[in-house]
């Protein structure tokens, strides 16, 4: 009954018993969803999403949360849009760095990271609960954009950088690729290392983890360095599809990012859930997002029928976790 | 019904179960008015949960509780408050970031003509209280400031504040300095007085002297005496609190002991603050291959804070040396330890052992997932293949290695613990209250792994606070009071009256 590859089967089932209604029934009332640019518009849109919500993911498996990815994602693309178009000067040195396509791609990853280790490192050094390291993080990131950018945008940022927002290859979006090889990796990442067994086992029971000899400090470092970094790819993901990078950019993604987790059945306590999970969560808001806008309802209608959603899929989520205690 | 006339509760044929564990069959209590009834027995004898039943936390599972001859039953605490009986809970139970004044009166606040909190009413009664219980301290003052002595007497102001005509005290001088134990038997003989009837819980004999009127004296869920006090010997109480009909779970082979293990040489834990300076103090054991070490004592002896401390989970507060087979060691997390070839198995398995959300083989496998990885990477068919040796060997009744570990039952947890600690290959086995909870069936089982293990030539050091269990699965006894080691027994020198007699505080000095 609870075998637990049964139940998370049918988590899985059930999410994805969701969306198949909805693609169903939005099919039926418009006929421009079901149409093969659509498919796409819905994969480039949830692309950025997706990239936050598997660091968000991994978080909160290890039992935590972090609401700095959005201010982490506009940061990194402010980073690497500035070194692309004017490079870093280092008067005492008298030279200017320029920074190739790759180089700024790279540096846009690393701050991602950095910060995401700041936060690791405030998390399980100083003990801070992970919503208040990070809360101050969202406010330190988009501090240093605002000081970075000046607060204007950066903009013509150059073809061989857009690519990687808008460009194609073998007739697939860069975007949708690098989501693709990103669930893919964090798939393996999480069901196939020791890393991601050592993650639910510290979300599920951080003192048991503990007890059973594994490095609790450690794991929680790499799991918040890892959600930076992956912020960090959403920017550069952001920057180049406008060919600009904005200085608001990415706000409230965080809490796109945690209703997607949360749709998709990874539980707020940690310990249990799944990438895959995730990855249906990012296309349940994704395709209701898309089918709701062709539908021609309001925006605002929209934010109030995605709130309901998160609700109900925690509240079936809670239910089937009721039963199962019992 | 009852002749006697002081009679105000009346407890009669009480029975609760746990999953797994039957706490009390018919059990009777009878509170009298104006006189002062002391609950005796050992951890787990069952007098704590006759306290929650009493006190409505739960509810029992048959019996009748009868309050001034008329039957009662409580679904709540408040349930039981508005009838009038109060309990001082063992644990405490105030709210740190509120005031004195705030705590002893939560819940029934005085209120103004306009519905908000009468402050300077609220204020004035406390001092009242406060003065009656010569306890020095601000009504305004928090109560997180406050020394854990000041706050357990603040626990009592509430009860007694509340005027209520049953007044249950679970080990109220836990933490109390001998003045404020002088003032609390000041008001305990005064409550008497205005005929209240006093249920008092306590490991300490010599308070029994000041204030006991009457004895009722529990063992493994039943009632084995009821007296009066002064009818009673200390030793006639021990006796009964400690004998019991032998029980036939288990046969020891005699141990086959092997070179030394584990030395440990003033190991020193020191307190966090609150409460006593050291919860271990200058405790030395050694350990052989092929050895049961027992360690015996009551709650807050220091048992499961040794335990923690051999196994490197206090580095930056512990003292003392360790050396492994005759090498000097220094552990600062489990991991040196396990590395060491040292196993824990905690005492709270629900807290500290398991990772409820994951699977028996998940849970299992996870401290030895380093010998399963297949290039690296996690094979559930080579995990499976490398656990399930193990958890057959501990007969571990599960319906597949994916269920998830939540659902087995409690002796079938403590297995697929002992069975993720010997794929460890480990040298020396830490087992902390190793059959809490769990049926005879499994005890029994348990027992005999402990046995079999040893004489496969591992260490263990079980610490239990079930005297026969103690008894049957040790070669050595270690008993412990108050963080500190009062007396070592051999197998054939522990009898149950001298380990209980070393494990209790005030009779310990005699015992060793």
């Amino acid at each position: 009954m609870a075998d637990s590859k049964y139940t998370a089967f049918f988590a899985r089932f059930r999410s994805l018993l969701a969306l198949a209604l909805m693609v169903l029934a939005l099919s039926l009332l418009s006929e421009h969803f079901l149409t093969a640019d659509n498919g796409w518009n819905i994969l480039r849109q949830i692309s950025v999403n997706l990239c936050l919500s598997i660091g968000m993911t991994l978080v909160i498996l290890s039992g935590g949360i972090d609401l700095s990815v959005g201010a982490i994602l506009a940061l990194a693309g402010a980073v690497a849009a500035g070194l692309l178009k004017n490079g870093v000067g280092l008067p005492a040195l008298d030279v200017a760095l320029q920074f190739t396509t790759a180089g700024a791609i790279l540096a846009g990853v690393l701050v991602g990271g950095a910060l995401g280790w700041v936060n690791g490192f405030a998390i399980t050094r100083f003990q801070l609960p992970p919503f208040v390291a990070t809360l101050g993080m969202l406010s330190i990131a988009r501090g240093l954009t605002m000081l970075w950018t000046g607060g204007f945008p950066i903009t013509g940022l150059g073809d061989s950088f857009g690519r990687l927002g808008t460009g194609a290859f073998l007739g697939m979006p860069m975007p949708v690729w690098i989501m693709l090889a990103l669930t893919a990796v964090f798939v393996v990442v999480t069901k196939r290392t020791r890393f991601g067994r050592h993650l639910y086992a510290v979300g599920g029971n951080e003192r048991a983890a503990r007890l059973t000899g594994l490095n609790v400090s450690r794991i929680k470092l790499a799991v918040y360095t890892l959600a930076g970094a992956l912020a960090g790819v959403a920017g550069l993901i952001v920057t180049a599809r406008l060919d600009s990078a904005q200085p608001n950019a990415g706000l409230g993604y965080e809490l796109d990012s945690i209703a997607a987790v949360v749709i998709g059945g990874t539980s707020l306590s940690g310990g249990r859930g799944s990438v895959t999970g995730t990855v249906l969560g990012c296309l349940i808001i994704g395709v209701l997002n898309n089918g709701l806008f062709l539908l021609n309802v309001s925006p605002f209608w929209q934010q109030v029928v995605k709130g309901l959603v998160i609700l109900l899929a925690v509240a079936i989520d809670k239910m089937n976790t009721r039963n199962r205690d019992s | 019904m009852s002749t006697d006339t002081n009679l105000i509760l009346e407890a009669e044929g009480i029975e609760k179960s746990f999953p797994g564990v039957r706490a009390l069959s018919g059990v009777g209590l009878r509170v009298r008015a104006g006189r002062l009834v002391a609950l005796l027995g050992e951890n787990g004898a069952g007098k704590s949960t006759l306290m929650n039943i009493l006190s409505g936390v739960f509810p029992p599972d048959a019996g009748t509780i009868r309050l001034d001859g008329r039957e009662v039953r409580f679904t709540s605490p408040l349930e039981a408050q508005t009838h009038g009986i109060g309990i001082v809970f063992q644990e405490l139970s105030l709210i740190p970031h509120l005031t004195v004044a705030e705590n002893i009166y939560l819940g029934r606040e005085p209120r103004t003509a306009t519905g908000l909190i009468d402050y300077r009413r609220l204020n004035a009664d406390t001092a009242t209280v406060l003065a009656r219980l010569d306890l020095k301290v601000a009504p305004t003052a928090l109560i997180a400031d406050l020394r854990v002595g000041q706050q357990q007497l603040v626990e009592i102001a509430r009860a007694v504040s509340a005027e209520a005509r049953v007044l249950i005290l679970d080990e109220p001088t836990s933490s109390l300095s001998a003045h404020e134990v002088e003032v609390l038997f000041g008001v305990i003989a005064d409550l008497k007085q205005r005929g209240v009837g006093l249920v008092y819980i306590t490991h300490k004999f010599d308070e029994l002297a000041h204030v006991c009127d009457d004895v009722t004296i529990f063992r493994d869920g039943r009632v084995v005496g009821e007296s009066r006090f002064a009818d009673l010997t200390r030793e006639a109480i021990v006796r009964l609190m400690a004998g019991r009909e032998s029980q036939e779970l288990f046969h020891k082979t005699p141990a086959q002991l092997g070179a030394e293990l584990l030395h440990a040489e003033a190991v020193t834990l020191p307190g966090e603050g609150v409460g006593r300076p050291f919860l271990v103090e200058q405790v030395s054991l050694t350990l052989h291959r092929g050895e049961v070490l027992g360690i015996f004592g009551l709650v807050g002896a220091g048992r499961t804070e040794l335990l923690e401390t051999l196994f490197g989970l206090h580095p930056e507060r512990a003292t003392g040396r360790l050396s492994i087979e005759g090498r000097a060691v220094e552990f600062v997390s489990p991991a040196d330890a396990i590395a060491a070839g040292l196993a824990l198995a905690p005492e709270d398995r629900k807290r500290d052992g398991l990772v409820l959300p994951m699977s028996v083989a998940a849970n299992a496998s996870l401290a030895s997932l380093d010998r399963t990885l297949r290039g690296g990477f996690v094979s559930e068919t080579r995990e499976a293949a490398y656990i399930a040796p193990y958890l057959e060997r501990f007969r571990v009744k599960t319906p597949s290695l994916d269920q998830l570990i939540v659902n087995l039952s409690g002796g079938n947890q403590q297995k697929v613990i002992l069975a993720k600690w010997l794929a460890t290959g480990p040298k020396i086995l830490l087992l902390d209250e190793p059959t809490r909870g769990i049926d005879v069936n499994a005890k029994r089982e348990i027992y005999a792994f402990i046995d079999e293990l040893a004489g496969l030539g591992l260490g263990l050091i079980v610490v239990s606070s079930e005297l026969p269990e103690v008894l049957a699965l040790a070669d050595r006894v270690l008993v412990m009071c108050e963080g500190r080691k009062t007396a070592e027994f051999s197998r054939a020198d522990a009898t149950p009256e001298r380990v209980l007699h070393a494990a209790l505080p005030d009779l310990a000095a005699l015992a060793s």
